[in-house]
């Protein structure tokens, strides 16, 4: 009895400490934020019904392939890695998987207002304009033609599933490396560095170095827990986001399913041992009480 | 020489050149433990039993680590993490057993202080082991600085730059330490070399020396009950078992152990595999980067208490600046647990705290104080946090220098009793 009493307060205070400088801590430092919104509902909505055919013509006449490949199409960037660093810090992203990863709200409001859609507007202004320039239209509705652009993007986004490490590629590879996956940025390192301030950072095993919650949030809105940082916001569908940790745990944390495996496996045999070492003191204490 | 006469077998053998059989019995089977304990009693030999881990996980690390700042991260979260067969369970084993190990060894602490186990002969044990909590600290820091991720570089930063602090040589004795002018690759070098050498050799030395030194003034018990060793070990040797006050270490004392080290191991290895956060801190999955200071600077949470002493002090006093008297406090806090059994006046009465009014409450008081500590030393030190970390600071010394006078009063009450 008296054993199990000692036992509770040394459980108690052990909890204490543990909820004092896990938890309770952590909440402390790092405060709470809205959950993802993958709406993006401060950009509105565009309702317009937009025209593929129509948006295949205007995706050529607004000049989107001076920078922008499509290679599924049959259209090469324009510039190599090394040129495209060189003019715009980063090497611009190929269009052919787009219309399946962005979201067509945030994708209408990138083509109308990128800095406003990127969440940039701190880095970029009318003395340092972002180097995707906003789309004023050709003349006609300008909701109409960047809704037909759209609806141009998502009928050309290829119909089977891409892969975790595709979508990835396609959404944060042009920025940052993965090394333990072989995988690097194609941007030029120095240009890179110029145009974000800092290099952006591996992410290797950004998995073990963030929650979940932390990296659900920070993709989908960087401002939210890293204000003033000069990463953009994606734009991400919560699907395409989902496969981009996804890929990030497969890289950072690929022992995961071994660990948890060997877990149990290690605890029932600690189980085992207990009892055995339980009943061996058993029957030792027996002669001696 | 002895006369070698033909060996019955392996144990006669061995026993005719290394006397074995008595060693056994010296060491196991006839040396004597007090009856009346409780699971306490067990941490010593789970302590043990995470030494053993730590040592055993440590060199395999040891076979594919790379103590050079271009290669230490990726060796560890590469080739450790990755590449090698369960390396990563090594790892785990390793950063797990070394932030569990220290919450073992504060239990044995306050168990110690609690039934009075520091003095009346017992000081040797206490010295020896306050001296290897001292040196787990450094071994722990000097660890934690190996894999060179973020929280590695910045708290080797902080914590080198304090010795800055010291008056007349403090400048110099930052640089000595770090061997740069900045925590920088000497300084990686020369903490791996601590860590997998010096620093476990003198953890060696010093366990041999703490188990030692228990063999004279004899295992406490929970009632501070003391008696004639020889006497109840006789009885026991007659076969009177149940009426003799002692056990044999091997096997009955041991037999309850391995059933307490069970539980630890099993409770060990959940944590290992699905709960290591807490030990194997997040932010050190990002590289070193001297260019960008984590926006929370914190030592691991067994450093907390003491950290906190440190920067309780945040307003300057009477023209000596917060940062000096912090540092003096801090240094306060880390001899003054060394000097319990002579703070402690009640020299030459031993008894648990339940049994010793005042001490009691010093007790708890201290117990609670320390968790305060500990707690806000993890917080930001801004508005309120500061003014509950500088009260319980404040607490904290003016509990230690009350402890002589409580215990004099104590002394003197018992006096008058007899």
């Amino acid at each position: 009895m008296r054993e199990l009493k000692i036992l509770v307060v040394v459980l108690f205070f052990t909890a204490v400490v543990y909820w004092g400088v896990e938890p309770f801590a952590h909440s402390q430092m790092h405060p709470h934020v809205a959950p993802a919104d993958f709406a993006f509902k401060d950009l509105g909505t565009n309702d317009k019904k937009g025209n593929a055919s129509k948006g295949a013509e205007t995706f050529l006449s607004a000049g989107c392939t001076g920078c922008h490949g499509v290679a599924s199409q049959g259209m090469p960037s324009p510039m190599d890695d090394a040129a495209a660093s060189a003019s715009f810090g980063v090497v611009p992203p190929d269009l052919s998987n787009a219309g399946a990863i962005y979201d067509k709200h945030f994708l209408s409001a990138l083509i109308k207002d990128p800095t406003k859609a990127l969440k940039v507007e701190h880095k970029f202004n009318e003395t340092r304009p972002h180097p995707m320039i906003a789309f004023y239209g050709l003349g006609g509705d300008l909701d109409q033609e960047v809704a037909d652009i759209v609806a141009y993007l998502q009928s050309i986004a290829p119909i089977a599933p891409l892969s975790d490490k595709q979508v990835f590629q396609d959404a944060c590879g042009r920025c940052h490396d993965m090394k333990y996956d072989k995988t690097m940025s194609h941007s030029d390192k120095a240009a890179l560095t110029a145009y974000m301030g800092t290099l952006p950072p591996d992410l290797s095993i950004m998995i073990r170095a963030k929650s979940d919650e932390y990296l659900s949030t920070f993709i989908n809105n960087p401002q939210k827990q890293l204000a003033g940082t000069s990463m953009p916001r994606v734009g991400l569908t919560e699907k395409a986001q989902n496969q981009v940790i996804s890929y990030m745990e497969k890289v950072g944390d690929r022992k995961k399913a071994e660990r948890e495996d060997l877990g149990y496996k290690l605890i029932g045999y600690m189980v085992l041992f207990t009892l055995l070492a339980f009943a061996w003191k058993v029957k030792i204490w027996r002669e001696v009480h | 020489m002895a006369e070698i006469k033909k060996a019955t077998g392996l144990m006669d053998w061995l026993d005719q050149r290394l006397a074995v059989n008595g060693f056994i019995k010296v060491m196991m089977s006839e040396y004597w433990i007090p009856k009346n304990i409780n699971f306490l009693w067990a941490m010593g030999v789970v302590l043990m039993s995470l030494f053993m881990i730590l040592i055993v996980s440590g060199i395999f690390l040891l076979m594919y680590y790379k103590p050079d700042i271009k290669l230490a991260f990726d060796s560890v979260n590469y080739t450790i993490m990755q590449e090698v067969e369960y390396g990563w369970l090594w790892r785990h084993m390793h950063g797990v057993a070394a932030s569990v190990i220290f919450l073992v060894i504060y239990i044995h602490m306050f168990t110690g202080i609690y039934y009075g186990s520091y003095k009346k002969g017992r000081e040797m044990i206490w010295l020896t082991g306050m001296a290897l909590f001292g040196i787990f600290s450094a071994e722990a820091f000097s660890g934690y600085m190996l894999p060179w991720g973020q929280m590695s570089y910045w708290a080797a930063q902080v914590i080198t730059n304090l010795f800055g602090g010291i008056p007349f040589i403090g400048e110099a004795l930052v640089i000595w330490i770090r061997g740069d002018f900045l925590v920088a690759d000497a300084t990686l070098t020369r903490f791996f070399m601590l860590h997998v050498l010096l620093l476990p050799l003198v953890i060696l030395l010093l366990i041999a020396v703490h188990f030692y030194a228990l063999r004279f003034p004899h295992v406490n018990n929970q009632d501070s009950e003391e008696f004639d060793f020889d006497k109840e070990a006789k009885k026991y040797l007659e076969g009177r078992k149940k009426e003799s006050k002692v056990v044999p270490f091997w096997p009955v004392f041991l037999s309850k152990d391995f059933f307490v080290v069970g539980i630890a191991l099993t409770v060990f290895f959940y944590l290992v595999c699905f709960h290591y956060d807490f030990a194997m801190d997040p932010i050190n999955f990002e590289p070193a980067n001297n260019m960008k200071t984590p926006a929370h600077i914190y030592p691991e949470w067994y450093f907390l208490w003491s950290y906190e002493v440190l920067r309780g002090f945040f307003f300057d006093i009477g023209g000596i600046a917060a940062m000096d008297i912090g540092l003096a406090a801090f240094g306060f806090a880390n001899v003054i647990f060394m000097l319990l059994p002579f703070l402690d006046r009640n020299t030459m009465h031993t008894a648990p705290a339940h049994k010793r009014p005042m001490f009691f409450v010093w007790f708890w008081l201290l117990l609670i104080d320390m968790i305060v500590l500990t707690v806000y030393g993890k917080l930001p030190p801004t508005g309120a946090n500061a003014w509950v970390g500088f009260g319980a600071t404040i607490v904290f010394l003016v509990l230690f220098v009350l402890l002589p006078i409580i215990t004099k009063i104590e002394a003197k009450n018992e006096g008058a009793e007899s």
